[in-house]
């Protein structure tokens, strides 16, 4: 077995253990603590189909993160309040099912990237990671002032949203929840890779002009890539907009774009399993410093800069090596 | 040998009503230590601590996080405290944004809330809890006692202004509950602005006779400071939060003679204040702003209430928390229906006093104001 | 709305621009010449600003200040460069990213562990205290004028650096060829560590200058870092001419924006609505401005290496 999937293999089995071992301990605090891995880790695998595949540096995936947690938010707000989300030309009333708010999210994250990719898609390198930026930061100050949905306060969702069969405020079942999701993305991820779509997308992130002439446009492919990407992202916003029961703008801000960013790059760009790697390492370090030191963040910085001075590749990248093509 | 006998079980007897009486309370305090608005986070924490550091009770355990102003981060901080510390109190959060991600579900969790800032109406109103209490003000309460003192002072065409937020609406809205005068402006600036020139501009060409605005932290910094140079000479007010001992020091003399708003002041002439006033100089080598005495004043309560119930007999606790039977710096304190307090409303001054620019208490703006949103409350 | 007025709010606009261009300059360089994305720049405009508070109020003098912070965010620059950037010009984009990042953090969290969570005092030297009257009636703060006239006078400077001395000529090589320069004999290195302290010393002096009439306070450089590279973006990157005219381009967009687009809504719109769909509209119209003119030059206005 390479030595890659024996890591993803202990990285997924890892993640999985740790609710378990916090329930035997009574520390239910852990499993939310995974859930937030797992819910942060799918964002970063949504992100690294555009980074790591695509060679797309999207600054923006923010943007699909909020706009997920908004559309499980305001479902879940008029579901509370039992008011129809509007009454003409369509009858849509508000959600509390889980299976439905993600839906609305993929769909939503799905339209906004097609917008959006149509437009930046046609600038490349440091003018795409700008405009990217400049899409979400749009959203940004439209989401504080916009005052229907909390503006800058943001939306309280009181009651979790149902997932048939399961009780979601159970703290195990809804980890569960967000883990087979997440495993389920992994697996999509990794079928994408190895298809012919993939094949066409790795080419247009190392050699545009091969690609072209072959008769594939390298635009639609980057488009497609875009969409998948964003809409994964989305997902992973509406999860992390339950487990916190809140969505606000801050989910849409720049911090936030580059800390998934930082996810994938600590993990390893274009590693399956980076974003897990890099999410777990993050909000472990975060977890542990902030209890230790008010001066915490000048410590995650220090960390964080050694480990991309002298750790190339990442974390995954360091454990299993090169990575092998093909 | 009898009166060995008898001295401990005596001993023993009083130990024992002691164990029962003496409950340890675990406080958490989640609040912004990092980062751009730090200081109103350190002031409410280091006030706190004094007032827990004065009472020296054994039983009070504090534990304080940062949250770095990020909601999620608030809400994961929250969840250990309740889970994993297992506190009994939570407190702390100075943001509105950060309270409203917070509050709601650990309210729910059977956890007290004493909020030593925030002041959201949500939470005065319709969303109130019988385990949140609110020790400092409503958010609206200092500008609705700026309208109020604006109308006193003759103002009769006001230029408002406030960041396009939330927390921006409602100082408007509340300045407006109580103005009686006629609006000359009303701009909502982008939040986290640092430029005011264009704004300053439309003021002078306004025609206004007053200014009231609300722009925290470095916001309000900045148009002090823009706004002393431009030549614009009327008079200007706003609510404490731009006007308390971290903004002056940074203002510096262009806050001279600004009209501002607070539920407490320095120069508050009772035993608790002074004493608060000495003792916090003394331990941090500065002058204790608004932020300060209420963290102080949260302390506080928390300690009356431990001195007449048990933490872990909730009902008894929140009933000993609702009498608020403390010796508060602003004087007489009280919760209203929906555990926020009614409080007079003072209008100060800001002066130089040798070198150091502070406040001097003027005026009452509003006295015994409740808050707006106290009959939406089902309390 | 009067015609004095406009031109105020114009006046405004510029002054916003140029000193947004003191930011974007240094930023242009650095990616121009080595490649590389800085977010840290924000770090070192925060470094002037703090040093130059310190400094003038220690000293009592503005100028000692500036001189300070010029110094000392020129030192910080080479520093960060000698110590960080150097191992990252030959990785790619995203892990410069990351280890820019880490150093916001680190630069943010050290500041305020040597200064304080409480923001600084900086007040604006005595001569340039006041208002002057502009033709037409309106009144203008001496202050602001100064920074258009230093924002210019850089600009000329940086001109006149790049097309007409040794070092610019250099620089402008690097942009066009890095390896070749290097293969004709220039110390790389020396130079990418100048250019970098220039760079910095650019951010810092407009810290200094800004940290006068705004607060001087942790992270009050990350905002202008965004609007920064949203000007380098629209200009051009690696093209000064292309920062100074993206700069003063968003600074104008964005001044009149504020004060027109509610004025606009309100002509068909209750005034507190329009007030508030018009703020919406303003704070969005910079990144729209950047969104249109990248959907008709991708490469921005004046793109320096073709």
């Amino acid at each position: 077995m390479k030595r890659e999937t024996i890591i993803n293999w202990i990285l997924a089995l890892g993640l999985l253990a740790v609710p378990f071992a916090a329930l035997s301990f009574d520390e239910p605090f852990y499993i939310t603590l995974a859930t937030r891995v797992a819910i942060l880790a799918l964002a970063g695998v949504g992100l690294n189909i555009a980074l790591g595949l695509g060679g797309m540096v999207s600054f923006g995936h923010a943007a699909f993160f909020g706009i997920g947690g908004y559309a499980a938010g305001i479902l879940a707000t008029h579901a509370f309040n039992q008011e129809p989300l509007m009454t003409w030309p369509l009858e849509i009333a508000g959600s509390n099912s889980m299976l439905v708010i993600w839906l609305v999210a993929i769909v939503m994250c799905a339209i906004v990237a097609t917008v959006i990719g149509m437009i930046t898609l046609r600038t490349s390198g440091v003018y795409f990671i700008m405009i990217t930026l400049a899409f979400a930061q749009m959203i940004y100050y439209f989401a504080i002032s916009w005052p229907s949905y909390g503006g800058e306060d943001g939306l309280s969702i009181y009651v979790r949203d149902g997932f048939p069969g399961l009780n979601t405020l159970d703290p195990m079942h809804f980890f569960m929840i967000c883990y087979v999701v997440l495993m389920v993305c992994l697996l999509f991820s990794a079928l994408l890779r190895d298809s012919r779509f993939g094949a066409a997308l790795q080419v247009a992130r190392q050699n545009e002009v091969r690609l072209a002439s072959t008769g594939i446009a390298p635009f639609n492919i980057r488009l497609v890539a875009f969409v998948i990407s964003a809409s994964m992202t989305g997902l992973a916003g509406a999860l992390f907009a339950d487990l916190n029961r809140f969505v606000s703008p801050s989910m849409l801000s720049w911090q936030v774009s580059g800390e998934i960013m930082i996810f994938v790059i600590l993990g390893g760009v274009g590693r399956l399993f980076g974003p897990l790697a890099g999410a777990a390492l993050f909000i472990v370090m975060e977890f542990y410093l902030g209890g230790v030191t008010e001066h915490w963040q000048l410590f995650l910085g220090l960390i964080l800069l050694c480990v991309v001075l002298f750790v190339r590749g990442g974390v995954v990248g360091i454990l299993a090596g090169r990575q092998s093509h093909g | 040998m009898k009166k060995l006998i008898a001295a401990s079980l005596m001993g023993l007897a009083l130990s024992a009503s002691g164990a029962a009486l003496a409950e340890p309370v675990k406080v958490g305090m989640i609040t912004t230590l990092s980062g751009g608005g730090s200081g109103l986070g350190v002031d409410v924490r280091d006030g706190f601590m004094l007032a827990a550091k004065m009472a020296g009770n054994k039983d009070l355990e504090v534990i304080v996080e940062d949250d770095a102003r990020k909601p999620d981060l608030a809400v994961q901080i929250a969840d250990k405290m309740i889970q994993k510390e297992k506190v009994d109190v939570l407190t702390g959060i100075i943001w509105s944004n950060l309270a409203m991600a917070v509050v709601p579900s650990a309210v729910g969790q059977g956890v007290f809330y004493l909020s030593p800032n925030a002041g959201p109406s949500m939470l005065a109103g319709k969303g109130c809890h019988e385990n949140y209490f609110n020790v400092a003000w409503q958010n609206d309460n200092l500008h609705e006692a700026m309208g109020g003192h604006a109308n006193g002072a003759g103002f009769k065409n006001t230029f408002i202004l406030a960041p396009n937020y939330p927390a921006g609406k409602d100082a408007l809205t509340g300045f407006k509950r109580f103005y009686e005068g006629n609006v000359a402006g009303e701009l909502y600036t982008k939040l986290g602005q640092t430029d005011y020139a264009a704004e300053i501009a439309q003021i002078r060409a306004s025609g206004a006779d007053s200014v009231f605005f609300f722009l925290p932290g470095g916001m309000g910094i900045a148009f002090m400071k823009q706004y002393a140079q431009s030549g614009v000479d009327i008079p200007v007010m706003g609510p404490a939060f731009s006007f308390d001992q971290g903004i002056l020091k940074a203002v510096g003399d262009a806050a001279l003679g600004v009209k501002n708003s607070s539920q407490w002041s320095k120069d508050i002439d009772n035993p608790a204040n002074k004493a608060f006033v000495e003792a916090f100089q003394a331990e941090y080598g500065r002058l204790p702003s608004l932020y300060a005495s209420q963290g102080f004043d949260t302390a506080n309560l928390i300690l009356s209430a431990m001195k007449k119930a048990d933490v872990k007999d909730a009902d008894a606790f929140r009933a000993a928390l609702k009498e608020a039977d403390f010796d508060s710096v602003r004087g007489d304190f009280k919760f209203d229906s929906n555990q926020h307090p009614i409080q007079d409303i003072y209008v100060r001054e800001v002066i130089k006093e040798g070198d150091v620019l502070t406040n001097k208490i003027i005026g009452v703006g509003l006295e015994d104001r409740s808050s707006a949103y106290v009959d939406d409350c089902k309390l | 709305m009067t015609l004095a007025l406009f031109t105020e709010q114009l006046l405004n606009g510029v002054q916003f621009g140029v000193m947004l261009f003191l930011m974007a300059a240094g930023l242009t360089l650095v990616f121009g010449v080595m490649g590389l994305i800085n977010l840290a720049h924000g770090s070192l405009y925060m470094i002037g600003a703090f040093l130059c508070a310190t400094v003038a109020v220690a000293t009592g003098s503005f100028w000692l200040g500036l001189v300070a912070s010029l110094a000392g965010a020129a030192a910080a620059g080479a520093v960060m460069e000698i110590a960080v950037i150097r191992r990252l010009y030959d990785r790619d984009h995203l892990d410069q990213v990351l280890a820019t990042f880490a150093l916001i953090l680190i630069f943010s969290e050290g500041t305020r562990w040597i200064f304080g969570s409480f923001p600084l005092y900086l007040d604006i030297p005595k001569a340039l205290q006041g208002a002057v009257e502009l033709p037409g009636g309106a009144e203008y703060p001496l202050y602001r004028l100064s920074i258009i006239v230093v924002g210019l006078l850089i600009a000329f400077g940086l001109y006149l650096l790049i097309s007409r001395t040794r070092l610019g000529m250099r620089i402008r090589a690097g942009e066009s060829d890095r390896e070749m320069i290097g293969a004709l004999g220039v110390d790389i290195r020396t130079l990418y560590t100048v250019v970098f302290a220039l760079g910095a010393a650019l951010a810092g002096l407009a810290g200094a200058l800004v940290g006068a009439i705004q607060s001087v306070q942790v992270g009050m450089g990350e905002p202008v870092l965004i609007l920064a590279f949203v000007v380098i973006v629209i200009g051009g990157i690696g093209s000064v001419k292309g920062a100074l005219i993206g700069a003063i381009l968003v600074g104008v967009v964005d001044t009149m924006g504020r004060i027109l687009l509610p004025q606009f809504f309100a002509l068909f719109m209750e005034t507190s609505q329009a007030t508030s769909v018009g703020s919406a509209l303003a704070s969005m119209a910079i990144y729209i401005l950047m969104a249109v003119i990248l959907a008709v030059k991708p490469q921005g206005l004046f793109a320096a290496s073709t």
